[in-house]
């Protein structure tokens, strides 16, 4: 047929052409993520403009700074040396002539291998509870290290420490032998009397003997020589530790059928969180004795550590709640129908699924009151931000302000975004498993 | 044959009461209301004895007796003559102050932040980023003091704007004056104050004016009123819309109605705005915010703003993209979904964390120590305590008002959610 054969069709293929270079690569990934609309536009110009003025600002302050004087005159004779009066530069020297104070405070130099020691330790025993797949033996660690770390800390005789930690075994096995022979009941009753009473009434008396014929220790550190970066971890992380078994109990409280139990938490979280912590950090420091029977006198750091505890608690309690809740039903109700008791279906079935859905929100108010620990600096204590001032006080010193915030804020800012790194990714890893 | 026995009859021992469960509850309650009784009773008898140690009572006569010291910013008239209460309430009103300041600002700046976070646009959103994880994660202390050191050292001493040729000059129309001492911003006087404060002239060629507490209620009433007839002409609005099915423009009226009235008072008052200009050595009339007040507000609000920007960016991502295909699908536009589909739902998940933020940001008010701003903690838990020796009164004092303003916002919030609550089958 003739049809086929019409003049104005194309016979052969034409060649590929290129793509049009404003279709293609980078211009085409700037055409449509920056300049794809005039808002777009005018918001991308503005923000290179921003990025260009803090940069060309910061960075040649920030990298052009001075490393090695021994003091703010010497830095300022170096600067006008090199690059004249009239250029603002960062005098770094301060984080190099001072940084054990900024990270250690007042701890005697001799001795900062103990605090390093003590956070390796914890870390270590972090491990067990942070990834369940680890041995379960390893959870002898965890449950030595906050001892350990104590002792490491604070130093010492080695039997403060052992004979308050003997009150704790002393609770563990009052609790298996009352729960086998009367019952659950008893065994929790036995659990909190027996170590109190051992406390009360042994725990002293036992020490002394023990330090007297055995006397084992190491140099005894003050409470008031801890500063800087060490005090915040300290503080940081003895509340958080301190505070999550409380913060457990708490929520379940919260949760419960029991009227009275379930006021009373109630009205202890809400009080606790609805004050600021500056007002409770205050409080320890004005108040706590008079809530205390006369004549008792103890550290402030101590005391801190205390109200800080209890201040997480009340938000742990929050957190480890909305995990409660987020659980189905169901659980409660198979459990239930297993038979199991109240403390049986928490232990076993509840709190496992509840706290690993907690986790990140734990992470968070970690970070929130890691944060928090800069405000111990308002009833005298030596944070970073009161060891910051501290330098500043000195005559090598007077004068200097940004380069210490700066690395405060730096030092800070690693600590919490990583750890909000590793709740985020907890959280998206949990989302996983949940589908 | 059967023998049908009574079932026993339910007799109780005494063991029901542990090993019982429906009795079991009643044990343990007792049990707790016994100890928390108990530790209650301790904490009272350790205080009382305490206090009878040092010599000391609990009244709270000290809040009338007179506080002795200033206040350098006050919303309401103070001096050294004044009471220990009115002293305490300078510091409440202050506390208030810079926490709706910021939290307006908060908002605003979260907001835009949320959004812009959640661009295409690849240089926005990292910019938006670092802004966010750089605020989230360093210590709102540590913010407050830079931004202080920044507003303190980077602006104009006030002679500096005297001169021919001024180094620093007054921005918007010469009314506002940024300088070390603080920023001078108008304020509004009125030349027929009802208040019977003298009218005068502060300087030679200015005009005579005066202000009293009972013009700005006047003002302020006016404007309720008008606000009130505004919500009826819309309850109107809708009620005819629903009837028929059209909506009366409500628009021109509702200016109208907002306007002219408080235009007409404002008039009669006669009204001027009040700018402020250098005397001597320092910025007189107008405004005078403290960089204590600035500072304290401009952190709270970057600080407090990343926070939100992360529960809006949240609240967007929530929604999922099947409700804007749907949208589409009903043939509305872009910017209709967004308003009518997006925006409602995407508000239901946003505004608790909101409200939740501005509690957080009325506690960190209390960092106020931080720059020596007066609010609440720095007047009655602060210099009052320290003059008084009345540690215990004063702080329970401060906690039950910053408890009240938290149960107060929560109670917002909760009433918020039931109102908001899905309603499900």
């Amino acid at each position: 047929m003739s049809d086929t054969n019409v003049s104005y069709v194309r016979k052969e293929m034409l060649a590929e052409a290129a793509p049009p270079v404003s279709e293609i690569g980078p211009v085409r990934w700037v055409r449509e993520n920056l300049f794809s609309s005039p808002l777009n536009a005018i918001l991308t110009i503005i923000s290179l403009y921003v990025i260009y003025w803090v940069v060309g600002h910061v960075a040649p302050w920030t990298i052009g700074g001075i490393w090695g004087a021994s003091s703010l005159t010497e830095c300022r004779e170096i600067r006008d040396a090199t690059v004249g009066s009239d250029h603002g530069i960062a005098c770094w020297s301060v984080l190099s002539h001072r940084w054990h104070q900024l990270l250690f405070g007042y701890y005697p130099s001799h001795l900062y291998w103990r605090p390093v020691l003590a956070l390796l330790l914890f870390l270590a025993g972090l491990v067990p509870v942070l990834y369940p797949d680890t041995s379960r033996k390893l959870l002898i660690v965890s449950a030595i290290a906050p001892f350990a770390c104590f002792w490491l800390l604070w130093g010492g005789s080695v039997w403060l420490p052992v004979s308050t930690a003997l009150g704790f075994v002393v609770g563990y096995f009052a609790f298996g032998l009352a729960t086998r022979l009367i019952s659950p009941l008893a065994g929790i009753l036995a659990a909190i009397i027996l170590p109190l009473l051992y406390w009360y009434f042994i725990a002293g008396d036992l020490y002394a003997a023990l330090a007297d014929t055995v006397p084992l220790g190491i140099e005894f550190v003050q409470s008031r020589d801890f500063g800087g970066f060490m005090l915040s971890v300290v503080i940081g992380l003895s509340a958080i530790v301190l505070s999550l078994p409380l913060g457990i109990l708490l929520a379940l409280a919260r949760q419960s059928d029991l009227f009275i139990i379930k006021t009373f938490a109630v009205v202890f979280i809400e009080v606790i969180r609805g004050v600021p912590l500056i007002v409770w950090l205050f409080t320890a420091q004005l108040l706590l004795n008079y809530f205390l029977p006369p004549g008792t006198n103890f550290d402030l750091t101590l005391r801190v550590i205390i109200m800080v505890t209890l201040f997480s608690a009340a938000y742990i309690a929050e957190v480890v709640r909305g995990g409660l809740a987020a659980l189905p039903k169901g659980q409660y109700e198979g459990a239930d129908s297993l038979g199991l008791n109240y403390w049986q279906s928490m232990r076993l079935i509840i709190l496992p699924q509840a706290l690993k859905i907690s986790i990140p929100g734990i992470v968070n108010t970690f970070i929130g009151l890691f944060k928090d620990t800069t405000l111990v600096v308002f009833i005298g204590l030596f944070d970073p931000l009161g060891i910051a001032s501290a330098v500043r006080a000195t005559t090598e010193w007077n004068g200097i302000y940004w380069e210490l915030f700066i690395f405060i804020g730096v030092m800070f800012f690693i600590a919490c975004f990583s750890m909000g790194r590793y709740s985020l990714q907890l959280e998206k890893k949990l989302q996983r498993e949940h589908r | 044959m059967s023998v049908l026995t009574d079932p026993p009859k339910p007799s109780f021992r005494l063991s029901q009461l542990l090993y019982d469960t429906r009795y079991r509850s009643i044990t343990i309650q007792v049990i707790a209301f016994i100890l928390i009784a108990c530790g209650l009773w301790w904490l009272v008898a350790n205080t009382i004895s305490n206090l009878n140690d040092l010599g000391k009572d609990f009244n709270y006569s000290f809040l009338g007796s007179a506080a002795g010291y200033d206040i350098n910013q006050q919303l309401i008239e103070y001096d050294s003559q004044k009471s220990h209460g009115r002293a305490a309430l300078v510091g409440i009103l202050n506390t208030l102050l810079v926490a709706f300041l910021g939290c307006i600002t908060a908002t605003i700046i979260g907001v835009i932040a949320g959004v812009l976070r959640l661009s295409k646009n690849w240089v926005v959103s990292s910019l938006m980023a670092v802004y966010v994880e750089g605020f989230r994660n360093v210590p709102l202390l540590l913010w407050i003091i830079l931004i202080f050191a920044v507003v303190t050292e980077s602006t104009p001493r006030p002679n500096e704007f005297r001169g021919e040729d001024p180094a620093a000059s007054m921005i918007l129309a010469d009314s506002m004056a940024i300088t070390n001492r603080g920023t001078y911003i108008p304020r509004i006087g009125f030349t027929n104050s009802m208040s019977g404060n003298e009218v005068v002239a502060s300087q030679e060629g200015l005009v005579p004016v005066a202000s009293g507490g009972i013009d700005w209620l006047l003002v302020i009433g006016t404007l309720i009123i008008s606000i009130i007839v505004v919500r009826t002409l819309n309850a109107r609005a809708s009620r005819i819309q629903e009837a028929t099915g059209d909506r009366p423009n409500t628009l021109w009226a509702n200016l109208a109605v907002l306007i002219i009235p408080v235009g007409i008072v404002l008039f009669f008052l006669g009204a001027t705005i009040v700018k402020p200009y250098l005397k001597g050595f320092n910025f007189t009339e107008g405004v005078h915010l403290r960089n204590s007040l600035i500072a304290l507000w401009l952190a709270l609000s970057v600080y407090t703003g990343a926070f939100i920007a992360e529960n809006v960016r949240a609240g967007i991502l929530a929604v999922s993209k099947g409700q804007t295909e749907a949208a589409s699908a009903l043939g509305l536009q872009p910017n209709r979904t967004m308003s009518l589909v997006i925006l409602p739902q995407a508000m239901r998940v946003i505004i608790p964390p909101l409200i939740s933020q501005y509690l957080n940001l009325t506690k960190n008010s209390s960092l106020a120590i931080a720059v020596g701003y007066m609010d609440v903690r720095a007047t009655l838990g602060g210099i009052t305590i320290n003059q008084t020796g009345r540690e215990l009164e004063g702080m329970l004092l401060l906690g039950l008002f910053y408890l009240t303003l938290s149960l107060l916002i929560s109670g917002v919030m909760n009433v918020y959610n039931s109102r908001m609550k899905l309603t499900e089958r």
